[in-house]
């Protein structure tokens, strides 16, 4: 035991590198495992909204309902239509996936805890949800039916509208902030208060932004199932399905947790500067609420059409974040010039 | 870090050479997005996480998406398939390959004669980008913005219900 204690000790650099690689994993399987959790709460949330019980047979309060529908989907037929592209069908659930749980690496969890430490955190979390787009995009293409098809393109123009206003309505916290570290972000919120206040309106937009780059209810457009079928997914079975399907709550998890990072101030909170243990907590927590808000969404808001909500993000949102980024400008240029 | 830029700089030049090769319009755009990835990549590598992190947001992450989008909007089918092959002919190769050589020759040249700065001298960070496009080169700025409010106010027009 103590050799093999000595040996870690004499090489400060594999340590710390296993310690980080140790910390990845852990922060992978955490956000898998919660996304997967993620669909039993949805599931108990919607019906205590709607006033029915939802699923509450499996272990103590349904908790294991996830776990035996996995196993169920993970022994289904994984069916691949003849008259699809094969290549890019198997690779567009691969990349839903892949690139949400990479999106999980720029997350700072607590002041020690996080996967990747880059000086352009925000720009790659934009770059990173810009090509989130391709999943969805190459599964509707490669499906070669027309509903998918119609998906497809849907979610590519939506997508590629909304993401518009996202970069810019994230630039007024760059500004105050002063850096593109996600990190630097946290800081500076915990000493000067969460960016909510100042950034109201650039919060308003990022969400909307981030809802419909998620396609997620109420803005869940290219799988409306009243008018396409399930859309993009239609042609998709088994685990392929299953991985676009736990792909969604992981991008809410996601979206609830860079919302938390930018807006809500990260890991800070009361008792964070005395009591190192509790900036977890306090992530957690916060990242709850805003996972239940996205259910609470999801619940309560129809689906608007089409072209209301291109419209809308077109119309009110961009002019929206543009002025916001200008108000901010102004702002930050008249505290320096002072 | 060489070796990593040397493995992204094949990344490139291998897909590229697929999409040129490619008889299928989306598997040669989505060939076009890795070698894109991989430049982005290599901007990465050699201290320019801004450029990098740009390259991905606009090249691959909208400019292709639109590639793609038109591609699926035209639904094109076999059909452009057995066009393309019947297009890619050998004789067809012959002179955009001498056209290719003689830019390979003077890129060797060049690379011979040592006229190149070593890579990865400075990390170049996103203040120093902005302060290099607000200063000395103002101009080229703000003359592409015209350029681009000039096509923003062209596609309005052409978009306009009548």
């Amino acid at each position: 035991m103590d050799a093999i204690a000595n040996w870690f000790a004499s090489h400060p650099q594999f340590t710390a590198a296993l310690i980080a690689c140790i910390k990845a994993v852990v922060i992978l399987l955490g956000t898998v495992i919660v996304a997967a959790w993620m669909i039993w709460l949805e599931r108990r949330l919607l019906g205590l909204w709607q006033d029915r019980y939802g699923p509450n047979r499996i272990g103590p309060f349904g908790l294991g309902q996830v776990i035996a529908d996995m196993i169920k989907i993970f022994f289904k037929e994984d069916w691949i239509p003849p008259f699809v592209d094969k290549f890019t069908f198997i690779l567009a659930p691969a990349i839903a996936m892949g690139l949400m749980l990479l999106m999980f690496a720029l997350i700072p969890v607590t002041p020690t805890w996080g996967v990747a430490d880059f000086n352009v955190g925000v720009l790659l979390f934009l770059a990173l949800a810009g090509l989130e787009v391709y999943a969805v995009m190459l599964g509707g293409w490669s499906s070669n039916s027309k509903y998918a098809l119609l998906g497809g393109l849907r979610v590519t123009a939506q997508t590629v509208s909304y993401e518009v206003f996202m970069g810019i309505s994230l630039m007024g916290i760059v500004m105050l902030a002063g850096s593109f570290d996600l990190r630097q972000v946290v800081e500076y919120q915990a000493q000067n208060g969460w960016n909510i206040i100042p950034q109201f309106f650039g919060f308003c937009a990022f969400v909307i932004a981030a809802i419909a780059v998620v396609h997620r209810t109420p803005f869940d457009l290219p799988e409306a199932e009243s008018e396409l079928a399930a859309g993009f997914h239609t042609e998709y079975s088994g685990m392929k399905f299953g991985m676009f399907f736990v792909g969604e709550y992981v991008g809410i998890v996601l979206v609830s947790a860079i919302t938390v990072v930018l807006f809500f101030g990260g890991w800070s909170g009361p008792g964070v500067a005395s009591h190192a243990w509790l900036a977890f907590p306090w992530f957690a927590l916060k990242c709850l609420f805003f996972m239940s808000g996205f259910i609470l969404l999801r619940a309560s808001l129809p689906r608007p059409r089409y072209d209301q909500m291109m419209a809308v993000g077109w119309k009110v949102c961009l002019p929206l974040s543009l002025i916001n980024l200008l108000g901010t400008a102004a702002v930050v240029l008249a505290g320096q010039g002072s | 870090m060489t070796i990593f830029f040397y493995i992204a700089a094949a990344v490139a030049v291998v897909s590229t050479l697929f999409v040129i090769s490619g008889r299928n319009p989306v598997h040669a755009l989505l060939n076009l997005v890795v070698s894109l990835l991989a430049v982005a990549g290599m901007f990465f590598m050699l201290g320019a996480p801004f450029a990098g992190a740009l390259e991905v947001i606009v090249y691959a992450g909208a400019i292709m998406v639109l590639f793609v989008f038109v591609v699926m909007m035209l639904n094109l089918g076999k059909a452009t398939i057995e066009q393309e092959r019947h297009w890619l002919t050998p004789k067809n190769w012959v002179a955009p390959s001498i056209l290719a050589g003689a830019l390979l020759l003077a890129l060797l040249a060049v690379i011979a004669g040592g006229g190149l700065h070593p890579a990865a001298l400075a990390e170049i960070d996103a203040k120093q980008v902005g302060v290099a496009l607000f200063g000395p080169y103002l101009l080229a700025v703000e003359l592409a913005s015209m350029l681009l409010l000039a096509a923003l106010v062209a596609a309005y027009h052409l978009g306009k219900h009548d």
